[in-house]
């Protein structure tokens, strides 16, 4: 005889008229595939915790931006930004998509060139480039985003150095109403900083200015923000134009823009609130060709962002070691995701779906990962079907961050799978072993050996 | 272990203590599970009658049962004197 399903037993008390911190039920069908993969099969065969990806998704995602922006502007470039999911299968999806790479160290620009991006079309950001790293970028023609003085005046001697002629931009920085102004990256707009820059490289005459660059934040919740900025930029395109007669190749408005997942603390999930591409290209290209630039002079618009095009891709799927109740009656419930490799729950409210069937009952629910961490918290509260030890969950918006700023930490990263188009599994990133981790130490002769 | 003698139970679910006015839902393993408690039924009578129906462990059920009748004392649904009279 088939057995029912089984359910623990739960009672609830039934308020009315009572605002429920843990908020009202969210999940109203489980989700047992993931593009035409059962989750139960992926997690037998890959393990479990497991990102899974979808290249579907992704590409879908890249098309949407790129539609959103090439319709109201005429000129678009995006980069994909490799901080926000460096995986090579990941960075090459964008590259087929006709993605530039964004990148914001050493390690990355190395990335990049052996994943085969053409020098060219490699944007190079960030504070920390070593002159290693420059003499690479300059010897393949990158576009150098410059982000301090110290280093315009390491690329100007770089430049007499290596007999070229960098290709270079300044990052500025700037009051777009928002707060926190990131002023850390860059110079500054207001206090003159960014046109002295400009002045220094265009007066040297040792290094090619072809771009400016911003990136004002980042979860950006306001599109009009963005509109401010390229208006800015664009005022010091033109000022460079009419002071040196020299052209800007290109504005970069760099990322920022905010994926669908829900910031914590907010009352409204993402998916209905947050900014959708169509409202950020509407508010830069606007700023764009209604500044002074001639119809025929527009600048290329280049695009970095990261966060809003693979977020939405990424899951990870877990499953319940345990469920326990605390000291005052909450029911926690441990999974076997810890924030070591999902790092963003620090940041979101992730929205979380069983795996499995599961009935209209709910209890409200704190989310453990399985850590030794009191800080390992994945969901302070959620409304929550019921779960059973070893059923699954599929948690959702993971793709962006995660599997750059994952942390190896008492157990190993897990796999990750890559769900292609024609719904086939690929493991694109296999899961840490003992060995790997040992490999990287070395032990001492005097330390060897130990009594047993 | 004993429910409180007014609690009702409905089929569906509808848990409700007339002492204090207070109401809950129960899901239909609770319902299932409270009948049998109503019935005098001994804590391996009811794990033996679970087992047999639901896809389910001894020791899942016995940490499942034990949570939800902390749950019920929780919220004085168990009559406390009938237990120390027996």
């Amino acid at each position: 005889m088939n057995k029912i399903r089984y359910e623990r037993p739960v009672i609830k008390k039934l308020e009315t008229g009572m605002p429920n911190k843990f908020g009202t039920r969210t999940e109203y069908e489980p989700m047992t595939h993931i593009d035409g993969n059962s989750v139960s099969n992926l997690v037998k065969e890959y393990g479990s915790p497991l990102f899974v990806l979808s290249e579907t998704t992704i590409r879908n995602t890249i098309k949407k931006a790129r539609k959103a922006f090439e319709t109201r502007y005429p000129k678009v470039q995006f980069a994909w930004s490799y901080k926000t999911n460096y995986l090579n299968a990941v960075c090459n999806i964008f590259h087929q998509e006709g993605s530039w790479a964004e990148v914001v160290s050493g390690f990355e620009y190395d990335k990049a060139i052996n994943l085969g991006v053409d020098g060219r079309k490699i944007i190079f950001n960030g504070p920390d480039k070593s002159e290693a790293d420059l003499t690479k970028a300059i010897n393949n023609d990158s576009l150098i985003h410059i982000d301090h003085l110290d280093e315009l005046y390491s690329i100007s001697e770089l430049s007499e150095k290596l007999k070229n002629r960098p290709r270079v931009a300044i990052r500025v920085n700037m009051d777009t109403g928002v707060y926190p102004m990131w002023d850390r990256f860059g110079f500054n707009y207001e206090n003159g900083q960014a046109w002295d820059a400009l002045n220094k490289i265009m007066q040297s005459g040792k290094m090619e200015l072809v771009g400016l660059h911003c990136h004002i934040g980042t979860f950006m919740l306001s599109p009009f923000a963005y509109g401010i900025a390229a208006s800015k930029l664009a005022e010091l395109a033109l000022a460079v134009e009419l002071k040196f007669k020299h052209e800007i190749k290109y504005i970069d408005m760099g990322g920022g823009f905010a994926s669908k997942n829900t910031l914590k603390g907010s009352f409204l999930p993402g998916s209905d609130t947050n900014p959708s591409f169509d409202d950020f290209a509407e508010a830069i290209s606007s700023a764009l060709v209604n500044s002074n630039f001639k119809k025929d002079k527009l600048p290329l618009l280049i695009l970095e962002t990261g966060r809003a095009l693979i977020d939405e891709a990424g899951y990870l799927l877990g499953s319940v070691i345990s469920n326990k109740r605390s000291s005052t009656g909450r029911r926690n419930t441990i999974l076997d995701i810890g924030v070591n490799i999902l790092f963003t729950a620090f940041w979101y409210d992730h929205k979380i779906t069983p795996a499995q069937s599961f009935t209209q009952y709910t209890e409200d629910t704190c989310l453990y990962g399985p850590l030794c961490m009191n800080i390992d918290v994945i969901r302070e509260s959620t409304n929550l079907p019921l779960l059973n030890k070893g059923e699954h969950v599929v948690i959702h918006n993971v793709g962006a961050y995660n599997m750059t700023q994952w942390m190896q930490f008492i157990t190993l990263r897990p796999n990750v799978v890559l769900i292609d188009v024609n719904e086939k599994p690929h493991l694109i990133r296999s899961k840490e072993s003992l060995e790997n981790m040992n490999s990287m130490e070395h032990m001492p002769g005097h330390l060897a050996n130990f009594t047993r | 272990m004993k429910l409180q003698k007014n609690v009702a139970v409905s089929e569906a679910g509808l848990l409700f203590n007339p002492v204090t006015g207070e109401s809950f839902s129960v899901n239909p393993i609770g319902v299932e599970v409270l009948n049998l408690i109503r019935a005098d039924k001994s804590p391996e009578q009811i794990s033996n009658a679970i087992l047999e129906k639901y896809s389910t462990d001894q020791v899942t059920f016995e940490q499942d049962y034990n949570d939800f009748v902390s749950i019920l004392e929780h919220h004085n649904l168990l009559d406390r004197h009938e237990e120390t009279k027996a």
